[in-house]
């Protein structure tokens, strides 16, 4: 049971991770076009 | 009301930076309301145990990366037929979130299939279809990133969307077809002859909300294009 | 209309074979993609008879595929395509007749050859009859869907490795239909029903690939 922590952590975070990057880089993108 | 008045980029622009805000609000709202039924509501799955919380992110992201393929294809055919610039720009603006929707699902349905398939990848139909799915997404951006031109850009891409729209049916279905001729040990997964109501409420607050996050993240972005080529 | 199908098509056929080797390279393509298999996998007879129909339509697509960038590339060049584009003939109808042109040159060569390949791979001879009606069917969709892909990349950089890109998830279908008509086959229960689904994807392909590859080159165009 315990090591479905691996999977579900593993599933979540990346998720966490790529959605994050998706917003982070819109940023930049977001700057650099106003300047 | 005039819908046309804000089929003009300048007067979209404002628009969109005002509506940007209250849907990512929405989305982390929502988000916070499904993750919270999700883990603290729903119960323990009687075969999966707690790994089937996946689910929570899994079919939501699913669901997504072919919801803004039609609304992409939508846009890009309205931008033909109408020769609106804007409607271009739009399509173009939603195809890298709904390629990143088509990744979180294939990468969270893998890591959901390690413990409860045995393994990390299985050319089950589902999976198969998102693949090429990908593939449609990433054909469309690569598209438009090697054309120079703007207008021909959002033209070409347009086209293709339409052209990948209407034959996706036709790939899941040989891929579905494909599958079950091929069918190795493995069954597909069941969520059961009902899903419990607390799994479905969490499952469709996370679909929402990633909803609402594609609304906002693309509106974003459409400004980012309307700067670029100086249309705003 | 049908005169200026014909045209092209004869046109097309001419300028093939005036450079005999463009198309013989992509034939002899498919032959070593499919001699580069047994070489990876190891040469076991069993192995090979299963995975004889997705290796020869595997290669049959990427032989296909590697034909596609030629085929408005020359016309592009010398301003060919113009005249076709400002000329009285329906667009719809030339494209469909260059995508027939290619099918000919590209396309109805892999179906006539594959059964020597199979031969290769120790495939049953009584499904060789189903591989090669699976390619006839299956290549002129190729034709068709590619000559799509070859018009929206028209003069793009990197355009070969981009019009795969493009081209290959639209042609799954067929790649499933057509390998699967042969392993049905080879089950005993016949491959009628791919082969049937094939004829129908043909239709389709021939009814609407035209008009996208029309609009196609007139987006890449102006």
């Amino acid at each position: 049971m315990s090591d479905y922590a691996f999977y579900l952590w593993g599933a979540y975070g990346v998720t966490f991770v790529v959605l994050l990057l998706e917003v982070v880089f819109l940023w930049k993108r977001k700057r650099e076009a106003k300047a | 009301m005039n819908w046309f008045w804000y089929a003009s980029p300048q007067t979209f622009y404002p628009l969109a930076g005002r509506m940007a805000p209250w849907f990512a609000g929405a989305a982390a709202l929502l988000a916070v309301a499904g993750l919270y039924i999700g883990f603290f509501v729903a119960p323990t799955d009687a075969q999966q145990g707690e790994v089937y919380r996946i689910i929570f992110i899994h079919v939501p992201a699913a669901w997504l990366s072919m919801f803004i393929y039609v609304v992409m294809a939508f846009w890009a055919a309205l931008g033909l037929a109408f020769n609106t610039r804007l409607s271009g720009m739009m399509a173009s603006a939603l195809a890298p979130t709904g390629a990143l929707f088509t990744f979180i699902a294939l990468w969270t349905g893998s890591l959901w299939g390690r413990p409860t398939w045995g393994t990390y990848w299985v050319w089950d139909a589902r999976l198969t279809s998102e693949l090429v799915l990908l593939f449609l997404y990433f054909g469309f951006i690569a598209l438009q990133a090697a054309i120079d031109d703007p207008r021909r850009a959002d033209r070409a891409g347009a086209l293709l969307a339409i052209v990948g729209g209407v034959n996706i049916p036709i790939i899941h279905y040989s891929v579905v077809w494909w599958n079950t001729l091929h069918q190795g040990a493995s069954v597909s997964v069941s969520k059961g002859a009902s899903m419990q109501s607390q799994m479905l409420t969490a499952m469709l607050l996370m679909a929402l909300a990633f909803w609402m996050y594609s609304i906002a993240v693309s509106l974003v972005r459409v400004r980012c294009v309307m700067r670029e080529r100086g249309a705003a | 209309m049908l005169d200026a199908a014909l045209c092209v098509v004869r046109r097309d056929l001419l300028l093939a074979w005036r450079r005999k080797s463009d198309v013989a390279t992509a034939l002899l393509f498919f032959v070593i993609v499919t001699s580069l298999f047994p070489l990876g996998v190891g040469a076991e007879p069993t192995l090979l008879r299963a995975i004889a129909p997705g290796v020869i339509w595997v290669a049959a697509l990427l032989s296909s595929m590697l034909s596609l960038s030629r085929l408005f590339a020359a016309d592009h060049a010398d301003g060919t395509l113009e005249q076709m584009l400002l000329g009285a003939a329906p667009l719809g109808v030339v494209a469909a007749a260059k995508a027939a042109a290619h099918w000919i040159v590209a396309g109805l060569p892999l179906a006539l050859i594959a059964p020597f390949i199979a031969l290769q791979y120790d495939l049953q001879a009584a499904l060789w009859p189903v591989l090669a009606l699976s390619l006839l069917l299956g290549t002129p969709v190729l034709s068709l869907i590619g000559a799509i892909g070859a018009a929206l990349t028209l003069g793009l950089r990197g355009g070969g490795i981009l019009l795969s890109l493009l081209v290959l998830p639209l042609y799954v279908p067929v790649l499933i239909l057509g390998a699967g008509s042969v392993d049905m086959a080879s089950a005993g229960m016949g491959g009628e029903g791919q082969l049937l689904l094939l004829a129908a994807l043909l239709v389709a392909a021939g009814a609407f690939a035209p008009w996208a590859i029309a609009a196609a080159l007139r987006i890449s165009m102006e």
